[in-house]
């Protein structure tokens, strides 16, 4: 049996970026991108590679429910809380990259096992995808008591969507925090740098903890980086785990770093393409899934 | 007080209990606090902001945790208030929507809502629900030093379009000169119809000069703290403010002598140091970095065998804004790795 057939609802930059990696992947064939914006650059990039376009957007899938048994939603949390109805109603699974937060939460790393069941999953934030694997690295040695991280993106890799549902960035992180991450309380800041070259996006985990074995804690850290480095090569630890004692107890700070792959935005947008790496992990495991049925189906029948 | 025919109203703002929280190290006490605010109150100071130093949800690892929380903090200074009206801060990104719902529960009549100065379209829905609250609201353009005067007319335009009744002017790093400071206030004057303030830091010595320089070009709004407590080498001395522009035939409607007396009388036996611009907050100053990096410098200094002045050279060098002290640590580690491959001394020799 071939490849599962995918669509992504939204050509901007993170529909756009997510186009080229899908069409890199093994397990998925990418059949539609579905825009509303006919002369969009996103539309016009998928025509010259030969991939079907739309711009009538989810209703196109709604007449062709046929073309595509997976679907990236890269629109907003606005217009996902639409689409979460339909797609349920055409039996479709939906990855969710906006911060609408209708499905469950998942990191690849982290919790991929166990949102199979799911139909409708949830990929938080950038900053929730770069922080929450170190959250629950700490947390699988030493229990968390309260996680707190620190985003710095480029003010070029921040669409009008994040800036202007910034509110939307801190709640939904600091969530996934405590039901991903396993802390018992999350806290999440972000910080736009407009300096020109670009920064790289950087993020600053820290946990709080009572019991710490500085080697497991390392150990553990070392081994989630290098886990989150097989879907998003540019994810890299800049410093720590550091370990500081306080009279509340234990402070344990970690330091990464994402650079893009490049795909459509530049390498500074480490930000995007970790959202766009971690739908296509999570893409391909539903892919496996559903070919897997389909060959239960195939075997009873 | 003065003799002199008035030349016009001056609004201050008194910080002590927000921007004085820096040096402080976020451990002024809810009732310290309600002693500052009620002797402010007393003085006929017109605005008074409460927050942890770096706004409304503040309290962290990342800017150092309070020793109470805003919602307490809020509560002890409420009843004493007296005519003034309680300001808080918040920096989208840090602060939310309903911290700000939370501040006016406790009475806080006037919302600051501050940004760096290039991101001015992150506070639109902090703006407008600040308004929607019916509070007092000000945009608060932080690092002006870093956005030209035509970046400033822009961006303070963006933020009066959202419903700002003040943009300020915030010299964040205390880098502005009084003629950069003229530039930024004329450009945003002729861009904007709202007032205008600015908040100035004494880095480079420049605090009370250039908020002259400010009320020279039509600012309106001018922030102070008591004895100047404030991140860096602290702010406009909110004391000299009063005296200053009484002098020159500004109103404030503030009792100098009494608020000179809370300034001595209160806050100086609380100051964990005396508020002087040494080599690190001239550094500050002279490299454009954000003023609350200062002691956060230092401790990465001490712990690392660093020079604190090397560190906030390099930050300045990145790039840095407002807010990212977590960049002192990496900067700092990656100095001491710079520093033991240049001069591998082992350890214990020197």
């Amino acid at each position: 049996m071939g490849k599962i057939k995918a669509a992504i609802l939204g050509s901007g930059n993170i529909g756009t970026d997510l186009m080229y990696k899908l069409l890199r992947s093994p397990e998925i064939e990418l059949s539609l991108l579905l825009g509303i914006v006919p002369e969009s650059d996103g539309l016009a990039r998928a025509r010259d590679l030969g991939i079907e376009t739309s711009h009538e957007g989810i209703q196109y899938l709604v007449d062709h429910p046929e073309k595509a048994d997976i679907v990236f939603d890269a629109t907003s949390a606005k217009a996902h809380v639409r689409h979460a109805r339909t797609l349920s109603q055409l039996g479709k699974v939906a990855i969710d990259l906006t911060p609408a937060a209708r499905g469950p939460f998942v990191v690849p790393s982290v919790n991929l096992d166990f949102q199979l069941s799911a139909h409708n999953v949830n990929l938080i934030t950038c900053g929730g995808q770069a922080t929450i694997p170190m959250v629950a690295a700490v947390n699988r040695v030493a229990p968390v008591e309260y996680a707190e991280i620190v985003a710095t993106i480029s003010s070029k890799s921040a669409g009008p969507g994040t800036r202007q549902n910034i509110d939307e960035f801190t709640h939904t992180t600091a969530r996934g925090l405590v039901e991903v991450g396993g802390a018992a309380r999350g806290k999440a800041i972000i910080i736009l740098n407009p300096a020109d070259p670009p920064i790289m996006m950087r993020d600053t985990v820290y946990c709080r903890v009572q019991e710490c074995d500085e080697a497991a804690i390392t150990d553990s850290v070392k081994r989630m980086v290098e886990a989150v480095q097989s879907y998003v090569p540019g994810y890299r630890l800049k410093a720590g785990p550091l370990f500081e004692k306080d009279q509340f107890g234990w402070k344990v700070t970690i330091m990464v770093e994402v650079t893009g792959a490049g795909d459509y935005l530049p390498s500074y947008a480490g930000n995007l393409d970790i959202m766009t790496a971690a739908a296509v992990a999570v893409g391909e495991k539903f892919a496996r899934h559903i070919r897997e049925k389909q060959k239960e189906v195939a075997n009873v029948g | 007080m003065s003799a002199n025919a008035s030349k016009g109203k001056i609004f201050l703002t008194d910080m002590t209990c927000r921007d004085g929280m820096h040096p402080m190290q976020h451990s002024l006490t809810p009732a310290q606090m309600a002693k500052i605010v009620g002797g402010l109150a007393e003085a006929g100071v017109p605005t008074i902001e409460v927050s942890h130093g770096d706004g409304l949800g503040g309290s962290s690892f990342q800017y150092g945790f309070a020793a109470a929380s805003d919602r307490e903090y809020l509560a002890a200074v409420a009843p004493v208030l007296g005519k003034s009206e309680l300001s808080v801060l918040l920096l989208p990104g840090i602060g939310t929507k309903p911290d700000l719902e939370m501040a006016v529960e406790y009475g806080a009549t006037v919302a600051r809502i501050a940004t760096h100065v290039t991101e001015a379209d992150i506070s639109e829905q902090h703006i407008q629900l600040s308004k929607k609250l019916g509070m007092r609201t000000v945009g608060f353009l932080m690092m002006s030093h870093m956005g030209s005067p035509e970046k400033i007319a822009e961006q303070g335009k963006l933020m009066e379009s959202y419903g700002a009744d003040v943009v300020y002017v915030t010299d964040s790093a205390g880098a502005l000169i009084p003629d950069t400071v003229k530039a930024r206030v004329s450009a945003l004057r002729n861009a904007v119809s709202c007032a205008i303030g600015y908040h100035a830091h004494n880095n480079l010595g420049l605090a009370i000069g250039n908020s002259l320089a400010a009320i020279e070009e039509g600012a309106t709004h001018i922030d102070g703290t008591l004895c100047g407590l404030g991140a860096g080498a602290g702010n406009a001395q909110t004391e000299i403010l009063v005296a200053v522009l009484d002098k020159m035939g500004y109103e404030t409607g503030v009792d100098l002598f009494k608020v000179m007396d809370v300034a001595e009388d209160v806050v100086t036996p609380l100051m964990l140091r005396p508020q002087i611009i040494d080599r690190a907050a001239l550094t500050i100053g002279y490299a454009g970095v954000y003023s609350s990096f200062l002691l956060f410098a230092k401790r990465a200094a001490e712990k690392y065998g660093l020079e604190a002045r090397d560190i906030l050279l390099e930050v300045g060098r990145r790039g840095a804004v407002g807010g990212q002290e977590d960049l002192i640590v990496d900067v700092a580690l990656q100095l001491a790795r710079q520093k033991q491959a240049q001069n591998p001394e082992p350890a214990g020799v020197r």
